[in-house]
């Protein structure tokens, strides 16, 4: 695909996020909350909203399946046009994907994309019904296969590869303590030492307690408009923009195993892949699109749904080659004040998993990350962000978000 | 005692119930060879195929550990947990000739230090729940060196 030209860009006018945490309450609530912060800092209205994306929760009911019109009721019926999107943990991607095709058509000048979940406590459990056909019920059925069951295979394997050790796992984690306890809307805000996490319990080995990303309540929210609406509205001050943004899925044969499934693709008919994999491509792919490459990058959000998961995507965005994750991260090149900062906002680690907000919330990040809103977490002088982010079901999302 | 029950699988048709050499029950594409496991039964996931035609094939019964974890803590329902819960290894295993990787769990007993990557191991079947009549029955994987642990005849 040819890199995306200025005009196949669209600006962030407003970011927003309502604070991860266990709240227990309604998650049109959270959604709502960062919608209007999201607009408060676009400085536009409500009303001024031609297009409303909802990314979809499956825990909260049909209201969280028809998310983008339940956002758009609680702020009041406008006659906005609407849209709601699932995807895994890319829903909140795949949400700014559905906006940034109405704006880049021509369709729509201004478009409000919210993402917001309510979590039970806990493993995250398949949802209810006695479903035989379903391989995410079958593999908690058959095999008692959690989430961490998968990041726990993936981390075993980098061990037995690339030598990395408990120590490193624990590493990431308080490095992400410690970027997080700067941030107002991460739920974890406590610094931690290596000897305490690796003090905390043994849930699936090698992943301990502190490795793994809990399941939070929290909403996030974007306004995106076209760079033509941003000159208009915003004067001189040119906002931050999304350069690109890519959802592929994963090319046949996949020969890793991912959540929920039993088993790979066989590459006995194929011979085996000479591709970049499939968590390599969903960040190459976006780099592509904006015509940059890793080496451009000054700032990084990544999908750290366990502590070594956070190693393998320091290779699969093109940080560094694969193996060498773990001297990038003792050397301190991906902590705040390093080479290539990773996860400043303190990541799943410090946010734990609201699903669809997710992804909103890596790219919010990132736009205060290069505004230089980053209070007490800034990366100084970034002038390119990417996101990266993988799901069940062969979702995965990358965002390039650049001043 | 258990033997009394009667013993079914705890999934239907994934997997042979012989007791001396279990296999898995997967598909193998009539046009382009490509396998999977569970079977396919509507479209082949190659690309390049077309193919809606499968045979019915055993996978191979002994594979090498691609990577492997426990689980410390009880799984969710619709997992359904011994009373009191016992911790069990996963392993993730690569099949030579089918050229992929099957997940299942490995046989009590046997913990994550008993395991590595490139450990051979077999497929077993063994008691995954059991109700007052019934054992329900899973594959499992077994390590080709452990000379203890499951079997649903053992």
């Amino acid at each position: 695909m040819a890199p995306v030209a200025e005009n196949g860009r669209v600006a962030v006018l407003g970011v927003g996020m309502h604070p991860w945490g266990k709240w227990g309450r309604n998650f049109v609530e959270y959604g709502i909350a960062a919608a209007r912060a999201a607009l408060a800092d676009a400085g536009l209205e409500w009303r001024d909203v031609q297009f409303v994306s909802g990314a979809d929760t499956i825990r909260n009911g049909y209201p969280g399946f028809v998310s983008g019109a339940t956002f758009a009721q609680a702020l009041g019926w406008s006659g906005a046009r609407v849209s709601s999107a699932y995807a895994a943990c890319a829903s909140g991607a795949t949400a700014i994907a559905a906006a940034r095709a109405q704006i880049l058509a021509g369709l729509c000048d201004v478009a409000l994309v919210v993402g917001a979940d309510t979590t039970p406590k806990g493993f995250f459990a398949p949802v209810g019904g006695e479903r035989k056909d379903d391989p995410d019920w079958l593999r908690f059925h058959l095999l008692g296969a959690t989430n961490p069951t998968y990041f726990a295979l993936y981390a075993r394997r980098r061990m037995e590869l690339f030598g990395a050790t408990e120590d490193d796992f624990a590493a990431v984690k308080v490095k992400n303590a410690r970027h997080g306890a700067a941030n107002p809307n991460a739920r974890y805000r406590a610094e931690v030492t290596a000897e305490e996490v690796l003090a905390s319990p043994m849930v699936a080995d090698p992943l301990r307690l502190l490795e793994i990303c809990a399941t939070s309540d929290g909403g996030a929210a974007l306004v995106l408009s076209s760079t033509e609406f941003a000159r208009r509205h915003a004067g001189g001050d040119k906002p931050v923009q999304v350069a690109a943004l890519s959802t592929v899925t994963p090319r046949f044969p996949q020969t890793v195993i991912e959540m929920p499934n039993f088993a790979t693709d066989s590459a006995a008919a194929v011979g085996d892949v000479d591709g970049p994999g499939f968590r390599r491509s969903i960040a190459h792919s976006a780099y592509e699109e904006a015509g940059i490459g890793p080496e451009d990058v000054g700032v990084a959000e990544v999908y750290d749904l366990s502590s070594a998961l956070e190693l393998d995507w320091y290779e699969d965005i093109g940080l560094c080659k694969a193996g060498e994750a773990e001297r990038l991260l003792r050397d301190g090149d991906t902590a705040v004040g390093g080479r290539i900062p990773v996860n400043p906002s303190g990541g799943l680690s410090s946010f734990g998993e609201a699903i669809p907000a997710q992804a909103i919330a890596q790219v919010c990040e990132l736009v205060w990350q290069l505004r230089g809103q980053a209070d007490g977490r800034q990366v100084e002088g970034a002038r390119v962000g990417v996101t990266a982010n993988q799901g069940l079901f062969g979702h995965g999302s990358s965002v390039i978000v650049t001043t | 005692m258990a033997g009394a029950k009667t013993r079914v699988p705890a999934v239907e048709g994934w997997f042979t119930l012989d007791d001396d050499a279990p296999a898995l029950l997967g598909s193998r594409c009539k046009r382009c060879g490509t396998y999977a496991f569970p079977k396919e039964t509507f479209f082949c996931r190659n690309p390049a195929c077309e193919s809606t035609e499968f045979d019915e094939v055993e996978l191979s019964r002994r594979g090498k550990v691609w990577s492997y974890t426990d689980a410390r803590y009880q799984p969710p329902a619709p997992y359904v947990a011994a009373n009191p819960y016992e911790p069990f290894c996963i392993a993730a295993v690569e099949l030579a000739e089918e050229k992929m990787v099957v997940m299942g769990q490995v046989v009590p007993g046997i913990g994550v230090e008993e395991l590595s990557v490139g450990t051979e191991v077999d497929l077993v079947t063994d008691v995954l729940y059991e109700d007052e009549d019934h054992q329900y029955l899973v594959w499992k994987w077994k390590p080709v060196t452990a000379s203890s642990g499951g079997g649903a005849g053992g």
